[in-house]
Parts: structure tokens; sequence; C-alpha cells
């Protein structure tokens, strides 16, 4: 057993299952917009009407948080991948978990914001 | 035909290089590749490689030939020279010692790390474990492994993580006897697996079964390593 503290679930499987929960999600969540994006007009009016509705906030934020942890499963595999040295990697990793999470709570505040 | 050889003796030279050495090929025989180092060995008898069975099964000559790894006693010329030339390098992804040998430690380590053996913690019949053809049959495709570490030194996971990731020659063996139906000890194994390295790192490109001289499948192995950890965990 390897042991890994940096990684998002300690447990190898655990990862691998993130990685393909949160692809179907995002996945999910780009072919609506685009459908959305085709079959409808998007005017600011609609965008909007989109966007307060409960329902797709919470689709909203599902896709937001698949992405945090989608990234962050990607970005921890190539950094041990390419980045042999500890230090520079620990702060890569530190860097990209930093930036994930303002993305996220952004996206909160975007999302259930006035 | 133009044969360039990887060429390195730690005690003379500063780097390694390419030798290249115009070799006359016999006509009307279609060589293979270990016969041709015999050929380069008698030009230059410094040249160093492994070689044993000469047949493909002790599993000695791994090289890299024209960029693909595989045996050089099983591959011949026709199937690899292309333009009349031919590169010979040691297995990538390995320590060099000297000119096509390479220091396999830690490819043995990863495999001493799945306990490649039978783990049967009950009392021993008079006679022997018996299994049914059945069960036998699922060891098909994994216990052929000859270990020449061709496949684990084309894996670019095994190349950047050779110390944390198995490998597929070290996986095929922990699923060999994962599937054995006389081993007692699939819930140590996978337990020891589990980690986002041991297996996880395995992208799947399949680069193993390309270049795996005896037809093994290690990917497919992996696959199903990677089933039983699910299976177990959900």
């Amino acid at each position: 057993m390897v042991s890994s503290v940096t990684n998002l679930g300690r447990s190898g499987v655990y990862d691998w299952m993130v990685q393909r929960v949160s692809a179907y999600v995002l996945a999910l969540y780009t072919i609506f917009l685009f459908g959305f994006m085709v079959m409808t007009d998007v005017t600011y009016d609609s965008w909007s009407a989109l966007f307060s509705q409960t329902w797709f906030r919470i689709f909203s934020l599902m896709a937001l948080l698949s992405l945090g942890a989608h990234a962050w499963v990607g970005l921890w595999t190539i950094t041990t991948d390419y980045v042999k040295a500890a230090g520079p990697r620990f702060l890569i990793q530190a860097l990209c978990g930093a930036i994930m999470f303002v993305y996220v709570v952004w996206g909160v505040q975007i999302l259930w914001g006035n | 035909m133009l044969v360039s050889v990887y060429r390195y003796n730690p005690e003379t030279d500063n780097a390694p290089y390419m030798q290249d050495i115009d070799l006359e090929i016999p006509a009307g025989k279609d060589l293979m590749v270990l016969d041709v180092l015999a050929l380069l060995k008698e030009k230059d008898p410094s040249l160093a490689y492994r070689r044993s069975c000469r047949e493909g099964v002790c599993g000695s000559d791994g090289l890299n030939m024209n960029g693909k790894n595989g045996l050089g006693c099983v591959t011949s010329l026709s199937e690899v020279v292309k333009k009349d030339k031919l590169v010979i390098r040691p297995l990538p992804g390995l320590p060099v010692i000297r000119d096509l040998v390479v220091d396999m430690t830690i490819f043995y380590r990863q495999y001493e790390k799945v306990s490649p053996f039978l783990l049967n913690d009950t009392a021993p019949p008079a006679i022997e474990r018996l299994q049914s053809p059945e069960d036998r049959e699922k060891l098909d495709g994994l216990y052929e492994c000859i270990l020449c570490a061709c496949c684990s030194t084309s894996c670019p996971s095994f190349w950047w993580n050779p110390e944390k990731f198995i490998g597929p020659a070290g996986l095929l063996q922990a699923y060999r006897f994962l599937a054995d139906s006389r081993d007692t000890a699939k819930e140590e194994r996978l337990a020891k697996l589990d980690d986002p390295f041991s297996v996880f790192r395995c992208r799947g490109i399949m680069n193993c079964v390309s270049v795996c001289p005896k037809g093994l499948n290690p990917t497919r192995a992996i696959g199903h390593i990677r089933n039983l950890l699910l299976q177990r965990a959900t």
C-alpha cells in the first residue's frame, strides 16, 4: 500500500469513482446548457429566468462541485506524474486547491446571492 | 543493413552514445534480432546484452527495437526493420548497467509487492489442493507471464512512478492470485492495492498489451482488479 495524504479521498477507488461520477454530472450539465442555447433565444431575460429556478441552481451547484472535485483529482494526478520534487509539487497542488476553492465559493455567491 | 545500437560502459564512457554498424545480413534467411546481436558481438566483443533460452521462454532479452519493446529472440527482422535500419536500445525507464543490460531491481520490487505466491491458511490436504477445470481456466492468460518487463517498461505511468505504480507485469500477477480458487487471502491482497497509485495509476493506454511477446492482456487484468476493488468498497 502506497501512502498518500494529498489526494482527494485517501483511497484509489474513491478518487476513481469521484472522477467518473463528476464526469457524468459535467457531461449532463454541458449537454443541457448546449441544448438550452440551441432551443431558446438567449437573452438576459431568458438567462436570468433559467437561473432564478431552484432546480437549476441546484443543478449548477452540483456541476460546480463536480468541477472542483474532478479538477482536483485530475490535477493531483498530473502533478504527481510530472512534478518530481515534493516541495514545488505541494505548492502547485496547494495553489490549484486554493483556486478551486475560490471558484466554488464565488460560484455559490453568484448562484444564490442577490 | 544499418544497425544503430545503444552503447554505455560506465567505467569508460562519460555518457551513452549510439554506435552505427553496417551489417551484412545473410540472404535468404529471416534472422531474429538476437541473431543480429550475435553478429554484432562477433564484430565488437565488448557489446553486452542478456540472453539465455533464445526461444521466447526465459524473458532475458527484452529490448527496445525500432521504438517498440519485445524479445530479441522472437522478433524477426522482417517485422521490425524499416528502411533497412534497426535501432536497438535497452528497455526504457530502467537504469542501464551496461549497453543493453538494465537494472531490473525496481521491476522485481513491484512484483514482490503483490505476494506472487499462493496464500492459503487452511490445513493442506494429503496430496494436493484440487481445482475444478473451470476454476483452472480462470488462470489462462495470466500464468503465462515470463517477467521479461517489456510491458512495464513501455508504460508511461511506470516511467513516472516506478516506485509507486506496480505496473502491468506485477498487476497481471496480482490478478493471477486474486483469481485463484485455492487462494484465501483475497481481502488482504485487495486491501494492499486500494491506494491512488498501485492500481489506479493505470490510464488504460494499453501499451502493455501491444508489446507483450506472449500475447497477454494486462489491461484486462487491471480492469478485473478495479472491479474487485469497487465491489469491495460499494
